[in-house]
């Protein structure tokens, strides 16, 4: 969020203004008394799209920032619920510019992205005026050194009063997306304010959670309010866990056909009063007992769940292995298991898979061939619960 | 001929004294894979007993290219060390280095991926992928060896149980070799690399390309067939119910605002020719079709 990044800019010297960051309305007041002047306060949530939606307001004085920042807090921006406000002073605005480093996939290296023409979204400034938008790639090995700041600023057009301390902003950006192992640093607007400095007055982090294991510091960016509790759940099982809001269920191995599985229920559902697929949940490669059930006990923990499509290909860990596995999660969930399951086994060991299923003859299993088929029914099952 | 990997190649496994390292090893080796050796520093001299062939272990990749001419590196070695164990294969001038390593930081993937080109000497394979197999033949890293037999088809895939589904469902016409690229946001080899691979082996006489959502790689695919590719292509691609924002499992699968969706991927892919199936099943239907008309 704003102020989490800002927190982060502030500490390798990029310049903001941190405010103060609040949940109740009424807390505006000592803010806003305390900034002594016409604030802002500006909703606090993980989407862009804040001052479209409402969620970015002007407060002349500390009554306006406390009724602006009612307003505020409890509102829905893009399906996210604002929590917090962060109240800061209300700039002067000289000039809004751009700046962002990230990963550029295409080119697989990193990029610089600086524009003269900021405040608005990057893409739009890319759609009406291409020619305004710098790209910069940066070797990963070398970085970024004062040179390639000074040939960023150049190539973005930065005013020659400002260029010297755009290059420091832009050193120290880049110094955020390394140091925080960032796969997005963005500033947006990067104002010129009337006295001539800059100041970052919005900003973006998108941090990669592969990288999770070198910053112990990051658990206290997790947005423990907005997280549904059974992703919490999945995540403290090491399982790769997605709500989705549909009625069956999803286990799957292999991120790719989780995913496949998830597209194949929704064209079946079509037929079935459009029910949807509820999650997507990879139990990776090997699908023990233990794995099966606790991918089990949390899709069968959200309620919106009629009927659950287990879709296995048996690899690494052959159809019989899977096979157990399923048999013995159901005898440790006992009566926890309360929703038909559709089973799709194939690969490897298929033939002795199936038959350990068959042999079990679990009242709620029903066993279908193919991919295709077994979505097929796991939709009616669940249309019909 | 094949792509990458054939029973000529020498292959080496980076980690393989982990418990990964050993389990995959054992698998190589029962497909039939020219397994020379293992790397582990703190274990050189030593060697590893599979199933009544020793592996020795060498102290750094450039040792054990020189004691056995190995030409392939697979790598299973934990994230935070895979960095370190590709830049060494990358500074011994290991022709290719499949990384199967889960969750590498895309910091250090951007790091040893330009250090790899910019030696030129190195092809890198993932990271986070199920590595290529050249079935019958030789098999660098965990996709299963027993699903089919060596065939007419080239398959490049971002997903590896996707890739295993469709090899197993075109089982009987068999694969020249396929290709687990990687789900990451970075990756050393791309689907238009194994494209243009697949046009010039003389083995291969279609090509199946799974793609997934996140990126554009799929698009730029797109292109590059309908430019260069003159043998018929069949297309998946996974991920059309997948909500904005959300990372599906790979690192890479994620959709951004309106960009990496599967449906632009799909028409992208369509506009030029090839035939995407709404399923794995009628995407292989659709190369059975293919394959039955040529013969």
């Amino acid at each position: 969020m704003e102020y989490q990044a800002k927190e982060l800019f502030a500490k390798r010297d990029v310049p903001v203004t941190l405010g103060v960051v609040l949940r109740h309305a009424e807390d505006a007041r000592t803010a806003a008394e305390a900034l002594g002047r016409r604030v802002v306060v500006k909703a606090q949530v993980r989407t862009g799209g804040r001052g479209k939606a409402g969620g970015v307001k002007l407060a002349a004085d500390p009554d306006e920032a406390v009724e602006m920042a009612g307003q505020i807090l409890g509102m829905d921006i893009n399906g996210h619920t604002v929590h917090q406000v962060l109240v800061a002073p209300a700039a002067d605005i000289a000039e809004e510019y751009y700046l962002s480093f990230l990963v550029d996939r295409a080119d697989r290296t990193f990029l610089c992205i600086a524009s003269v023409e900021g405040g608005v979204e990057i893409e739009e400034v890319a759609r009406a005026n291409p020619g305004a938008i710098a790209k910069v790639a940066i070797d990963p090995r070398s970085g970024v050194d004062e040179a390639k700041a000074a040939e960023i600023v150049a190539a973005a057009g930065f005013p020659a009063t400002i260029a010297a301390e755009a290059v420091d902003v832009v050193l120290n950006l880049w110094r955020v997306f390394v140091a925080e192992d960032a796969s997005l640093v963005e500033v947006n607007p990067l104002v010129r304010l009337g006295d001539g400095h800059l100041e970052a007055l919005d900003g973006k982090i998108t941090v990669d959670a592969n990288a999770d294991f070198r910053h112990p510091d990051r658990a206290r960016f997790q947005d423990a309010v907005a997280a549904d509790p059974l992703e919490e759940a999945a995540k403290t099982k090491h399982l790769s866990y997605v709500k989705l809001g549909g009625e069956v269920g999803i286990i799957g191995n292999g991120a790719g056909l989780v995913m496949s599985t998830l597209d194949v229920v929704a064209y079946a559902g079509e037929k079935y009063d459009g029910v949807k697929p509820a999650n997507f949940l990879d139990i990776g490669g090997g699908a023990s007992a233990e794995v099966m059930a606790n991918g089990l006990q949390i899709v069968l923990g959200d309620p919106l769940v009629k009927a659950v499509f287990v879709n296995v290909f048996g690899g690494i860990t052959a159809c019989d292995a899977v096979a157990n596995g399923i048999v013995d999660a159901l005898q440790m969930l006992g009566e926890g298991a309360n929703r038909p399951l559709v089973v799709r086994l194939d690969g490897n060991n298929v033939t002795e898979g199936r038959r350990i299923l068959e042999a079990a003859g679990h009242p709620l299993v029903t066993m279908v061939d193919t991919m295709d088929d077994a979505a097929d029914r796991a939709a009616e099952l669940a249309a019909k619960g | 001929m094949a792509i990458f990997l054939n029973e000529q190649s020498r292959v080496i496994v980076a980690g393989m004294t982990g418990s990964e390292g050993q389990k995959h090893t054992r698998r190589m080796l029962a497909a039939g894979t020219n397994v020379v050796g293992g790397t582990n520093p703190r274990k050189a001299g030593e060697s590893i007993d599979f199933d009544g062939t020793s592996v020795p272990v060498f102290g750094t990749t450039a040792e054990a290219m020189d004691a056995t001419g190995a030409d392939v590196s697979v790598v299973f070695v934990p994230p935070a060390a895979a960095m370190g164990a590709v830049l060494e294969a990358a500074d011994a001038g290991m022709p290719l280095v499949v990384v199967v390593t889960e969750g590498i930081p895309v910091h250090d993937t951007a790091h040893f991926f330009s250090h790899a080109q910019a030696k030129g000497t190195t092809r890198i394979i993932g990271p986070n992928c199920p590595g290529v197999i050249s079935p019958g033949r030789s098999n660098a890293g965990i996709i299963p060896a027993d699903i089919t037999k060596s065939g007419p088809i080239g398959l490049v895939s971002k997903s590896g149980t996707l890739t295993y589904q469709l090899m197993y469902e075109l089982r009987d016409f068999g694969f020249s070799s396929c290709v687990g690229i990687g789900g990451d946001a970075i990756i050393g080899t791309t689907h238009i690399d194994c494209l243009q691979a697949f046009e010039d082996d003389l083995e291969t006489d279609a090509i199946v390309l799974i793609g997934e959502i996140g990126g554009d790689a799929e698009e730029r695919a797109a292109d590059y067939v309908a430019d260069h590719i003159s043998k018929p292509v069949v297309g998946y691609v996974a991920g059309f119910t997948a909500p904005e924002g959300k990372t599906m499992g790979h690192a890479g699968a994620i959709v951004s605002g309106s960009a990496g969706t599967a449906e632009a991927k799909r028409q992208a892919l369509e506009a030029v020719g090839v035939k995407v199936g709404k399923t794995p099943s009628e995407t292989a239907r659709l190369m059975r079709q293919i394959l039955q008309n040529e013969s």
